[in-house]
């Protein structure tokens, strides 16, 4: 839940969960175990087809809710049930709370029902004087806590059996014992009661089939059976966007959704209900049978061309069980109702901009939601979406407004760069660190050592770097980002030096800015189009074969934003697809393009870990390239744990929320620590300020070196 | 033929893998036996339901209370059937019962049902469940025997289509799919079996032809 003032206050909250250790230990256990479990469970199952199945049947359902509402009705009511169509979040309750009245109903079970907790059912059912029990085992322990979700597949994954003892203890006024075996037990006994006692059952459902009017529930516990069985009332709450044209559909989301949700094959108990059933208490020996549809903005973002991907959602909870920063934090603070990438989205399309303004900032931009996804929805570009709406509801930043302003106009950035050189002599006291930031500056940055600005920027080294290649095979145009071009230009430099010779005519072409990222991820749209224009002008892609890029992040922007983000600009969106079509990272190009071998290095290199970039292993699937460079570089490469997790760096992530960033570094330089590498390569500048920072702060005796400076120096 | 092995094979795999208990029974009788065997020998029925014997609030407790016998349910199977189980299982002092279950919600020691289907992929169980006494039998017992006619037993869900849209069309309808027993992971992820529906599922595959 979200009630944060500001972003100090939110600030605030996170440090208390980043100093909780139980939930720590919980969380990190978890990170481990999930994506163990989900791999096996998908076994050799082609998972992106899987995925893109899902994907494009829920675009078509989406497309067509109101069609496929108007016939889940016509046939639902032929067998006997009641639907309702509810506009808002209060209106559904409502419709719910009257269903109650007129039925003459006390006592209500619930099995789990996200979309319940969406409209806040339970209180609204609540002050209308109803007793309401949540029957899931994790649901009844937060109820009767009086908290929201953590999870939304795992709503108490927050607590510790020692709590949950303690709040048995308290319930059934016994001692109870802490053995999660007869904690279950005394749950499955103190609700039995429950069930017997309740003359109304409130579930969700997964599924509605329009076809012949059924809704369909995935559970574990069987107590979304006992729900729709025993009591003599039954309403489903559900939102729109889980209306399918045919049973079809629903069982090809049902091959993936338990798999990604806990790594199950399939959950123990799917029901499949249409229309009014047996039920002894009930009039005539039938159930009182009632479908409520909840729309709360979901027809209108159906309309949306950016956000009606969200509706493809099946709540498998995974992009929060991938998410470093939910990792770090858990989710109280990871959302408010929903939880995680898709809760941060959703918070302000269904709780309001006071609820999501703290949360959306607080994505590291990593991709690994986006990932693992079972509907393939593209959460951190929505999710930087949200954060610019907000922005242009509420105002800039003056922080975010004076970076976009600056970035716009490269000749005044560059300019600004070059002063910061200036302005940090005091403080680097010679060595290649910032040292003695002023403490405005430094604010909670003292986790990792901050690199200082380059004595001469890769640009102004150019003209006498830039090697003479009579006849060349290759053209390829450099492409730096200002990481590189004004803090680490030595990669740069190394980087040229592994293209030597090979036929490869070099360019670097001046008129290049920053690539735009950062204002982007600062919610500036305005400036991150603008900078892009700039750059795909500076860059004449058509007169190279490849543009070059070191940063990870850089090229995943270049390549998959820029055609995005230019195409309502006729002028140059042309050349913006030109443009990304040739971006290209330092690995795949040195091994694919180059395919360097062995006998150009020198062998007997050091021992090696690796670090995958965010950008560069989810951003554009490049995995075994650098890896395999590290082989051929003469080095020997071991491997460690979470290779692919992300290092905690996210650029203006790491200054706004240092505490969360110096936690997921801590993990990421543990990890490496274990491996015993007496170096560490990675591929993105912004990778190796974070951990190189960090491994000098832990006083680590680890070399923290882009891949092509490694290369560079065991060339023959 | 080999086809058919293999199938069995993937779903003894499956359904083991989410801890039922498979076993192959020649006729309608040895599963009967098999029901009162482990209602008697391994001591499965108790007169105490499980959780019972913990430390429980009072309306938790008189429901418990209100279980006096070993009870077994099998409303689905016709009554010659039933009387053939009845006297599988004579002098033994359970009670069988095919009918009124909501009488017995403090607890049903085993629930038998033949399935409609199964499903190799998932070890997956498929049982019509209009009656409302079938589906009480398969969610208040603490073992549910489950005979799967091998005959039945298919592939994926995608080969059930039309059984299943059949079934959803011969309206009111209640389908389930059932795979392995009641379970939770709620409290620290731990995996605990029989939170409200059975404690175990076991599946009597019957080579039916
Ligand atoms: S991009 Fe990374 S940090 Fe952001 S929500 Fe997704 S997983 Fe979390
Ligand atoms: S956004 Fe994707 S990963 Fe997250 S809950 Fe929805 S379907 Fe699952």
């Amino acid at each position: 839940m979200q009630d944060a003032k500001d972003l100090n206050q939110y600030k605030t909250e996170l440090r208390e969960s980043l100093n909780n250790e139980f939930l720590r230990s919980a969380m990190d256990k978890f990170a481990v175990a999930y994506p163990a479990a989900r791999a096996r469970a998908f076994g050799d199952m082609d998972v992106a087809a899987l995925v893109a199945d899902v994907a494009r049947a829920k675009d078509v359902s989406v497309g067509q809710m109101d069609a496929l509402y108007a016939q889940f009705k016509a046939k639902a009511e032929a067998a006997g049930a009641t639907v309702h169509l509810a506009r808002t979040a209060h209106e559904a309750n409502e419709i719910i709370a009257s269903i109650a009245r007129e039925n003459g109903v006390k006592h209500i079970v619930k099995s789990k029902s996200m979309t319940a907790e969406e409209t806040h059912l339970n209180p609204h059912l609540e002050a209308a004087g109803l007793n309401v029990t949540e029957t899931d085992l994790g649901e009844w322990i937060i109820q009767l806590r009086g908290e929201g979700p953590s999870h939304m597949v795992m709503p108490a994954i927050h607590l510790s059996r020692y709590q949950v003892s303690d709040l048995f203890s308290d319930v059934t006024k016994q001692k109870q014992d802490s053995d999660i075996q007869k904690l279950v037990k005394v749950a499955r006994r103190e609700l039995r009661p429950k069930f017997v006692q309740a003359d109304m059952g409130v579930s969700g459902a997964n599924f509605a089939l329009a076809q012949t009017g059924t809704i369909g529930i995935v559970t574990n516990e069987g107590n979304g059976r006992l729900t729709t069985t025993l009591p003599r009332v039954h309403v489903a709450l559900l939102g729109l966007e889980k209306l399918t044209p045919t049973l079809h559909e629903a069982l090809g989301v049902l091959k993936v959704l338990p798999r990604n949700a806990t790594g199950q094959a399939l959950t123990s108990y799917v029901t499949w209900i249409t229309g009014n059933n047996q039920c002894a208490p009930g009039p005539d020996g039938k159930k009182v049978m009632h479908i409520v549809f909840l729309d709360n903005g979901r027809r209108a973002m159906a309309k949306d061309p950016i956000f009606s991907q969200v509706l493809r959602c099946v709540r498998c909870g995974a992009c929060a069980n991938v998410c470093p920063v939910y990792r770090m934090v858990g989710g109280h603070k990871y959302g408010h109702v929903y939880i995680g990438a898709i809760g941060l989205i959703l918070t302000y399309f269904f709780h309001g901009r006071e609820k999501a303004k703290n949360l959306v900032q607080n994505c590291i931009n990593c991709g690994a939601c986006k990932a693992v996804c079972a509907a393939g929805i593209d959460l951190p570009r929505l999710i930087k979406e949200v954060h610019a709406r907000i922005q242009d509801e509420e105002g800039h930043p003056l922080q975010s407004q004076l970076l976009g302003l600056a970035m716009k106009n490269r000749t005044l950035f560059h300019g600004l760069l070059r002063a910061a050189k200036f302005a940090q002599r005091p403080v680097t006291g010679g060595t290649p660190y910032l040292r003695h930031l002023p403490m405005i500056f430094a604010k909670g940055q003292d986790f990792r050592a901050l690199p200082a600005i380059a004595a001469k920027p890769f640009r102004d080294q150019w003209a006498k770097l830039k090697p003479l290649v009579p006849s060349p095979k290759l053209k390829v145009a450099l492409f730096s980002g200002c990481v590189l071009d004004f803090v680490y230009p030595e990669q740069m430099a190394a980087a040229v030096k592994v293209l030597a010779d090979r036929g490869v005519a070099v360019d670097f072409p001046m008129g290049q800015s920053c690539c735009g990222l950062p204002v982007e991820m600062m919610g500036e749209r305005i400036a991150a189009r603008d900078v892009a224009e700039q750059n795909v002008t500076a860059i004449d892609a058509s007169a190279y074969d490849y543009i070059l890029t070191l940063c990870a992040s850089c090229a995943s922007h270049l390549k998959h934003a820029y055609p995005r983000l230019l195409k309502d600009t006729p002028s140059v969106a042309y050349n913006a697809q030109q443009f990304s079509d040739r971006v290209i990272d330092f690995s795949s190009f040195v091994r694919d393009v180059l395919k360097v071998e062995a006998q150009d290095f020198m062998p007997g290199g050091p021992k090696t870990a690796y670090h995958a970039p965010c950008h560069l292993c989810r951003g554009l699937d490049v995995h075994e390239a650098p890896r395999a460079l590290i082989g051929i570089g003469g080095m020997d490469y071991v491997q460690a744990e979470e290779e692919e997790v992300c290092c905690g760096f996210g650029g203006t992530f790491s200054m706004k929320f240092p505490e969360v960033s110096a936690e997921i570094l801590g993990k990421k330089l543990s990890n490496v620590e274990a491996t015993g590498a007496e170096q560490l390569v990675t591929d993105c500048p912004g990778c190796v300020m974070q951990l190189r920072g960090g491994a000098e702060t832990r006083g680590m005796r680890l070399d923290v070196l882009h891949l092509a400076e490694a290369l560079a120096a065991r060339l023959k | 033929m080999k086809d058919k092995e293999q199938l069995v094979e993937l779903f003894k795999l499956k359904a083991e893998a989410v801890s039922a208990v498979v076993t192959p029974v020649t006729s309608l009788h040895q599963a009967f036996e098999y029901v009162v065997d482990i209602c008697e020998k391994k001591e499965a029925c108790q007169l105490l339901a499980s959780g019972c014997e913990e430390g429980l609030s009072d309306p938790a407790q008189a429901l418990c209370e209100t279980k006096q016998d070993k009870v077994i349910a099998a409303p689905g199977l016709t009554k010659k059937l039933f009387k053939e189980l009845e006297t599988a299982g004579k002098g033994k002092g359970f009670k069988f019962i095919q009918d009124g279950l909501r009488n017995h919600l403090g607890g049903i020691d085993i629930g038998f049902t033949v399935v409609d289907y199964g499903l190799a992929e998932t070890g997956t169980l498929v049982l019509a469940s209009k009656s409302e006494e079938t589906r009480l039998a398969t969610m208040v017992c603490e073992i549910h025997v489950a005979v799967l006619p091998l005959s039945k037993l298919k592939a994926t869900s995608s080969d059930l289509e039309d059984f299943l849209l059949a079934s959803f069309t011969a309206t009111p309808d209640y389908t389930a799919f059932i795979t392995g027993a009641s379970r939770t992971a709620d409290i620290e992820r731990v995996l605990a079996l029989g939170v409200h529906g059975p404690l175990e599922l076991h599946i009597l595959l019957w080579e039916d032809k």
